[in-house]
């Protein structure tokens, strides 16, 4: 049952510009194609050598399995190989800056990869006795504390596996402290500039979602809000500094407003790396907060996870902290509260969000990136944030329209917008064009309430020299675009492969590989 | 402050630039009262690498490490072998510090690896599709819940008793508020699973059945019948696997008619590290594709004609749908789902086949082991590298003794199910390759030892 070189390698279509270009096998140097483990790899084939099972008596009982199950596989060094040549046509922070607004892509120490893989953190089982953990369990307990004093909050639960589940662990304490005092207050407010992902957690917690306009200086309009709240109003989502890139001035009236009204506060800390160390969001009486520990505190992002999802509480929503969390007892040992021993002073958790203690993985990471930083560190690491991207936005104000430049200095992104470009020219053509720059492209389309929206974050692991030569390349396609450069159009020319159809991709979806040939039969 | 590559003499330069005469200016618009004027007090000021280092390690040298010991713990999470081959991999700038694929032009690698992950798990489990990994195999499993609910539009769950409890436990955290109806049931310690029972409580409000393969206490079942008479009703059969490795040489859920198929990950190529990151694997019937959670990655074709992959179907997701999404799933595990992929890779059909089977037979001695023990009984005849025993005797005890003699054994039932007196007798003991026969002598022999000394259970 081999199955090499059965698959579809495709060969480079030659176009006349091109024709001088092509290669016999779609190589290009050092830029290699490299077909998929289903048409390289053989069933029989494998990188491991794993020793005969020893001869018993099977208890699988009639269940054993007697189909093929179509998994390939590799020798060692052709995984290795296989799997180098893919990550050359990955873009990472490792290589270049990540302008990516709200994103948050910044150096991650290599310190916190060495320090997560010592086996007395990355090899122990969740469910192990207590007293055999006390080390992990102090990584939770000091993490939590970090978290706590950072925010001015007096509670924390580590358990969310992201920053959307952070926002769902919030807005369900919210609700279980409503329902606790008999409130069914069915309506939380989302500003419009607010992450389209806080909408979308309050609907998920079964709440009824409205929305909040923004004044034209892009922060949550007050008066409109103050005029909105009532006795149905379960809570406010806002997110500060908010995704215009600007901190929200009245928040504390905002929380004033919405406490006196009976409902909570939520606050989207996905940007806390602004103000970490220069801000405690306890002090603009936030109720609940998560933080993204891979924005603010380093954990790599694995090309999309895992993330890590913290929250902090104040005083209110406190008692209402999902299990299992981390205590220290009488005994002097610390204590994983859970189900069993959760009766006695947790009776008001709202239960489980995950099977175990969430991602431990990323709290010695990020324990490790707060402890090399320290307080002070931190503080400068807000204070560089914001200095890196008000720099961006100078530069760059004079030839793109930066429609919030005007209220105030940015915090840690710079917004930008395509209404002067050249007719049929859009954000997307700008992204793709910092490709062929050596970037990767900032965040697009986002905030929802600028027209072509370009949202730029350099953060404070960036130099000014690599600012400077990213505000060459920024400027550069923007001056295309503003043009109407053609050969913008089709950009990246310069990438791996040339821009990509989305539109076939979801029209008839292929997400598994299946066998060519059969295909192929089928066909005739 | 090693990380932080700008110095005075840069931020002067760039504060001239902005036109801010010091960083005050740039916080201009915190008020007053919520501005701090110093490092918060404490906490400490920064360290050197090597301090942090030696702060990080001695609370790791706190800890019993799994490898140093005689291991038997299991329970949804499993100690197995990983090559260094993973690591290697996964420790590749281009993998680790890259960004969600949203740019796909300068993102095939991930994307290509995605795709061929997404294979990988649907031949696994027996899908027609899978997605690019959940969080984990607990809130996959609430997903599928939420999934079947949309599809079917009834709102009542019946949630096997050999599901995992924390995953019972996240389920009815989140059907509290969504108002799902969840149909719980504590296992009995009858030695097969409680499928008879689930066929009685079918009814047309039913949207799925969640049944987990193997259990909870390892028990393993053909659940062909089970999924023929949720089809029957229009429910959808849901199977839970929180040991992929057992698929290398039992059927899978989808050739018995499982409809959506969750599970948990970690077995392949990520390793225990504490309960998480972990990576939920979830896969289902093509014709379910679209109410699908997750990331997704297909196949396309870039302008000239070449194959290429994209992140794709995103209109389902939550930062577009905003409050008419579906799922609360905004990423991905995607350097785990690496993990999985790249150990899979090094395996394939042959390699995971050899391990199961050495899984299985080891746990075979261990049972036949166990079972010569005057006072212990194992529980289920069938079943993976996972068992459950009678001890006579509440196991967490056992287990703390067995654990000051250097011996990590499983997992009580106690701690599972602290309110079940009747189960707190029963050890969840998990046999892999890891485990050799010394271990399992040294296992064998501490628990004759312990139960001698204690007698029988009053």
């Amino acid at each position: 049952m081999g199955m090499n070189n059965v698959g579809r390698v495709t060969v480079p279509q030659e176009t006349a510009s091109d024709k001088a270009s092509a290669t016999a096998t779609g190589n290009r140097a050092l830029m290699l194609k490299e077909p998929l483990i289903f048409e390289s790899g053989a069933y029989d084939r494998t990188g491991v050598d794993i020793p005969d099972a020893a001869e018993v008596k099977s208890r699988l009982c009639g269940l054993e399995r007697d189909t093929v199950i179509g998994l390939p596989g590799l020798a060692e060094g052709e995984t290795v190989r296989h799997y180098t040549r893919l990550s050359r046509q990955n873009y990472a922070i490792d290589l270049g800056l990540f302008p990516l607004g709200s994103c948050t892509m910044k150096h991650n120490p290599r310190l916190n990869e060495k320090v997560a893989r010592f086996p007395g953190f990355a090899d122990i089982h969740p469910l192990q006795p207590i007293h055999s953990v006390q080390g992990a369990l102090r990584v939770i307990y000091q993490l939590g504390e970090w978290l706590k004093k950072l925010t001015n909050m007096p509670a924390v639960s580590m358990s969310p596996k992201a920053g959307a589940h952070g926002e769902l662990c919030g807005v369900l304490a919210i609700r279980s402290a409503l329902e606790a005092r008999g409130d069914a207050r069915e309506v939380i407010l989302v500003p419009t500039s607010a992450h389209g992902t806080n909408p979308a957690t309050a609907a998920f917690a079964g709440y009824k979602v409205e929305d909040i306009p923004a004044t034209d200086e892009g922060r949550v309009d007050l008066e409109a809000l103050k005029a909105r709240l009532g006795p149905d109003v379960a809570g406010v989502m806002i997110t500060n500094p908010n995704t215009c890139g600007l901190f929200e001035r009245d928040l504390k009236a905002i929380s004033d407003a919405v406490h006196d009204a009976g409902g909570f506060v939520y606050c989207d800390g996905a940007n806390f790396n602004a103000i970490v160390g220069r801000v405690r969001p306890g002090d603009l009486g936030v109720d609940a907060m998560h933080i993204n520990l891979h924005k603010t505190f380093s954990t790599p992002h694995g090309g999309g996870g895992p993330g890590s999802g913290p929250v902090v509480f104040s005083e209110a929503l406190a008692p209402f902290a999902p299990l299992p969390f981390v205590e220290e007892g009488d005994d002097g040992l610390l204590h994983i509260i859970e189900e069993e021993t959760a009766q006695e002073h947790h009776g008001q958790s709202f239960g489980r969000m995950v099977a175990f203690h969430g991602q431990m993985g990323m709290f010695t990471r990020a324990l490790t990136y707060m402890l090399s930083h320290g307080a002070d560190g931190l503080r400068q690491v807000a204070e560089d944030a914001v200095l890196n991207a008000n720099y961006v936005l100078r530069a760059m104000e004079d030839i793109l329209d930066a429609p919030f430049a005007d209220s105030g200095p940015c915090m840690h992104e710079a917004l930008f917008s395509d209404s002067d470009f050249a007719e049929g020219f859009s954000t997307l053509d700008l992204a793709k064009g910092l490709i062929d720059e050596g970037f990767h492209p900032m965040t697009v389309y986002f905030p929802l309430v600028v027209h072509g929206a370009m949202l730029v974050e350099p953060t404070e692991t960036e130099s000014k020299a690599a600012l400077d030569q990213f505000i060459l390349a920024f400027r550069s396609v923007a001056e295309r675009a503003l043009a109407g450069d053609e050969r913008l159009k089709s950009a990246p020319h310069h990438a791996p492969l040339k821009r990509l159809d989305e539109t076939q991709a979801a029209r008839k979806p292929v997400l598994v590989w299946t066998d060519p040939d059969p295909r192929a039969e089928a066909a005739e | 402050m090693r990380y932080l590559p700008l110095n005075d003499e840069d931020r002067a330069t760039m504060l001239v630039r902005v036109g801010a005469e010091t960083i005050d200016d740039l916080f201009v618009d915190v008020p007053e009262e919520a501005i701090l004027d110093g490092p918060i007090r404490d906490l400490p000021n920064h360290a050197s690498e090597l301090a942090v280092e030696r702060h990080m390690a001695s609370l790791a040298a706190e800890n019993s490490v799994a490898g140093n010991a005689p291991f038997f713990l299991g329970a949804g999470a499993y100690r197995h072998h990983v090559p260094a081959s993973v690591d290697h991999i996964i420790q590749r700038g281009e993998f680790l510090t890259a960004y969600t694929p949203y740019q796909p032009e300068i993102a095939q690698g991930t994307l290509q690896m995605l795709f061929e992950f997404q294979t990988q798990v649907a031949r696994l489990f027996g899908c027609d599709v899978a997605n690019a990994s959940m969080y984990d195999g607990s809130t996959a499993c609430w997903e599928a819940i939420v999934m079947a609910r949309r599809i079917t539009r009834r709102g009542k769950a019946l949630l096997s008793s050999g599901l995992h409890p924390h995953y019972v436990s996240v389920c009815q955290t989140m059907a509290r508020f969504t108002k799902d109806d969840l149909r719980v049931s504590l296992p009995d310690f009858g030695g097969a699973t409680d499928y008879d029972a689930l066929i009685d409580q079918i009814d047309s409000d039913t949207s799925c059945v969640v049944v987990q393969y193997p259990d909870i206490l390892g028990r393993i079942d053909d659940m062909t019948r089970l999924a023929e008479r949720a089809a029957e009703h229009k429910a959808l059969l849901i199977a839970v696997v929180t040991e992929p490795v057992a698929l290398g040489t039992i059927k899978s859920p989808g050739e018995m008619g499982a409809d959506i198929v969750v599970g948990e990950g970690q077995s392949i190529g990520v390793g225990l590290q504490f309960g998480g990151p972990y990576v939920g694997l979830f896969g289902c019937k093509q014709k379910y594709v679209r109410q699908m959670p997750g990331r997704l990655c297909g196949e396309t074709v870039d302008a000239d004609g070449e194959r290429g992959y994209v992140l794709t179907l995103s209109t389902r997701e939550q930062h577009i749908r905003r409050e008419k999404a579906t799922s609360n799933i905004c990423t991905n595990s995607g350097l785990c789902a690496l993990a999985f992929s790249v150990h899979m890779t090094l395996l394939g059909e042959a390699g995971l086949r050899r391990l199961a089977a050495v899984n299985h037979a080891m746990a075979v001695k261990a049972a036949e082991r166990l079972e010569q023990i005057d006072g212990i009984s194992v529980v289920n005849d069938r079943f993976f590298n996972e068992f459950t025993v009678h001890l006579g005797r509440d196991a967490r005890d056992i287990i703390r003794t067995l654990a000051d003699r250097g011996i990590l054994a499983g997992v009580s039932l106690g701690r599972l199910y602290p309110d079940a007196e009747e189960l707190a007798d029963g050890l969840v003991i998990a046999v892999t390759e890891t485990v050799t026969d010394e271990d399992i002598e040294a296992l064998a022999t501490a628990l004759e030892d312990i139960l001698q000394e204690l007698g029988t259970w009053a």
